[in-house]
């Protein structure tokens, strides 16, 4: 009662169907080229249109590859759903950023860039990750293709309401600790359905001296707790972001805006159906040793004893470790290394190259190491040359590629070889992830630079 | 597709994985096609841990395993996890599963199966784990799903148990109707909330 989440879903409810779900109103849809296909063909099996076009924003990042983009996609497959999403756009009038435009990327790295992810909306995607967005304090979760037809279709989707939970940090993040070890740390305490079912508020004080970035990460992970979404409530950090950005109000509408926004918070009073308490100390480097992202552990600890493990979970366990080609008990540190991926919607932005660059700097790439370092958008590879990073890192062995969402989910050509070991900087290390075979390890970017100049698991505060 | 729901009776496949994640239900480089060809998803159900890299089955996975059979699939907890792609609940159709049991579903996934018509059955832990038994002791263990009386029954053991399923969502399963021909008749109430605002 009284949260944040009550406020913006409840002020978007269209009807509500007796004994049924929500018909919730959507200010934002995006559309990228794998989960939009088959939702234009339903608008043509219907032979209908888009209701409100200009509330959709479409982009190609899945299949798009990490260089030479200004050629044809070498992979007919690949190209033929990237061309399907341009077809689509300009048949049925929406905005559309192709591969080359400067306002491509990873369609969660873009909207908030560009302002059209906006406090107290609500946002949509086929995307599991959209609820990076919540990070501008918006409702904002992954969708199914048949749900992109909704609200392609009426602007509305039908949805069950989640139940709200509260999670607070409190304190410091110590040197060295980033949000993304935040988010692997808090998933290794709630498993990856310890939110199902919920959506997430993040509050507290080691949540506000987030910067933007860190936000984006942080919230970006709610859905591998099981969260349908998480979000933070806007505040002085969000308006300084947005403001002057691309699709931000302007003017008077800003300060109009703004006067709104800041009254998005949960009230003093507000009832979470669930509410959880960390502490920001606790928090060391995370890396992830198993097959999904609830399997992490500090970067210094030992990978669980099989005693440990309740028994219904120890075929799942076993699988993981016979995958990974580990055992239980195990130490991670100095285990040796062959790739390292920079990048993805979770760590693909301006702070995440900075945060890499500072580890590199004036040290080389360890011999037995292949680097990928994707950008999350064309505007974050600019803000790299502009600051002279990309120097740096080029220094350093390191080349800054194409962006896209790349090896994260390897839909390119971007794929870590069967048994190889990458550490990661994306969101998910399940079974073939990166590719069919690949044992992925997740980390921070400081984590992914320490392995990328060791070429072994490092703690990288002993880069620092 | 749409197809309307009743009662089914049906012997089921076990897989008795905790989180199997939507990647391992298709994986990504199955998800470049640009049409909804069910049989296409159905035959890559599973891939990874289905078939060898070269295209041979493996025998010990359970679709592979001729003992069982069925439109039933009997999951693990928080089965479908992960990745929004429906692609996933379109390999589940595609295969030939009505339904899915499981003591747990991730949230996107069960609404990407109610919404291609493949029936989401929560259960309880000891339902589950008695199912997994049964049909461990039996391979031709079956369950009735009874729809209209919202019930799921362990046929070899007897036990029953009475599963959610909202109203509107029983409605549109029993009559093959989806949730944007719903919401294509509320034009007037989705206007209307646009001029509110």
């Amino acid at each position: 009662m009284n949260t944040l989440f009550d406020k913006i879903w409840d002020a978007h409810v269209v009807s509500l169907i007796e004994d049924g779900p929500t018909q919730l109103y959507i200010d934002r849809l995006y559309c990228h080229e794998v989960t939009s296909p088959q939702a234009f063909d339903g608008l043509r099996a219907r032979g209908i249109k888009p209701l409100r076009p200009e509330k959709i924003f479409c982009m190609p990042d899945h299949n798009t590859p990490t260089h030479d983009q200004d050629k044809e996609i070498e992979d007919p497959v690949s190209k033929s759903q990237v061309d399907a999403l341009k077809r689509n756009a300009a048949e049925f009038g929406l905005t559309h950023y192709g591969m080359m435009d400067k306002n491509n990327g990873i369609i969660h790295v873009v909207g908030p860039e560009k302002g059209l992810s906006l406090p107290g909306m609500t946002i949509v995607c086929g995307d599991s990750h959209t609820s990076t967005h919540g990070a501008m304090g918006a409702v904002a979760f992954g969708i199914g293709t048949s749900e992109v037809e909704m609200v392609l279709a009426s602007q509305c989707i039908l949805q069950q309401k989640p139940k709200s939970m509260s999670i607070r940090v409190e304190g410091e993040l110590g040197k060295g600790v980033t949000a993304k070890d935040l988010a692997l740390y808090l998933m290794s305490k709630l498993t990856t359905s310890g939110a199902t079912g919920y959506f997430v508020e993040y509050r507290g004080s080691a949540v506000r001296s987030l910067s933007m970035e860190g936000r984006l990460t942080l919230c970006n992970l709610s859905i591998e707790m099981g969260a349908r979404g998480g979000f933070i409530a806007p505040d002085e950090t969000t308006f300084a972001y947005l403001k002057g950005r691309e699709y931000a109000p302007k003017g008077e509408a800003w300060d109009k805006a703004v006067a709104y926004w800041k009254t998005l918070k949960s009230g003093a009073d507000a009832v979470f159906d669930k509410e959880l308490v960390f502490d920001a100390a606790d928090v060391k480097p995370m890396i992830t040793y198993g097959t999904n992202p609830g399997m992490g552990m500090a970067i210094d600890a030992n990978i669980p004893a099989l005693d440990s493990i309740p028994a219904e979970q120890r075929p799942g366990f076993q699988k993981a470790m016979n995958y990974m080609g580990f055992e239980a008990g195990q130490k991670l540190l100095g285990h040796p290394v062959d790739y390292v991926f920079l990048g993805a919607c979770t760590n693909g932005r301006i702070e995440d190259f900075r945060a890499f660059a500072s580890i590199v700097k004036g040290r080389k790439k360890a011999a037995n190491i292949t680097a990928w370092l994707v950008p999350g958008s064309w505007m974050v590879k600019q803000q790299i040359e502009d600051e002279g990073l990309d120097k740096v890192l080029e220094e350093a062995g390191f080349a800054v590629r194409q962006p896209g969402c790349s090896a994260c989910l390897a839909m390119n050509d971007d794929k870590i070889p069967a048994g190889k070991y990458a550490v990661s900087t994306s969101n998910r290390n399940f079974e073939g992830r990166q590719g069919p075979g690949s044992r992925t390890l997740l980390a921070s970017p400081l984590t992914a630079a320490a392995a990328a100049v060791t070429g072994v698991i490092t703690d990288p505060r002993t880069l620092l | 597709m749409k197809q309307k729901f009743d009662i089914i009776e049906s012997t089921c496949i076990p897989l008795p994985l905790e989180n199997v994640d939507t990647d391992q239900i298709i994986p990504a480089r199955f998800l470049k096609a640009v049409t909804r060809d069910e049989k296409f998803f159905g035959d890559n159900l599973f891939r990874d841990w289905r078939y060898n890299a070269d295209g041979t089955p493996k025998k010990d996975f359970v679709l592979n395993d001729p003992r069982y059979s069925g439109c039933i699939l009997v999951a693990g907890k928080n089965f479908g996890s992960g990745s929004s792609r429906e692609h996933a609940a379109w390999a589940i159709a595609g295969y030939g599963f009505r339904v899915v049991i499981s003591s747990f579903f991730a949230d996107i996934h069960k609404n990407n199966e109610l919404n291609n018509f493949v029936l989401p059955v929560v259960v309880s832990e000891e339902f589950l784990a008695e199912l997994f038994d049964s049909i461990a002791k039996d391979a031709q263990t079956k369950v009735k799903v009874d729809v209209p009386a919202q019930t799921v029954t362990n046929l070899a053991t007897g036990r029953s148990e009475r599963f959610e399923l909202n109203a509107y969502k029983k409605y549109c399963l029993m009559n093959a109707l989806d949730d944007i021909d719903y919401l294509l008749e509320q034009k007037d109430k989705i206007e209307k909330y646009e001029q509110s605002r």
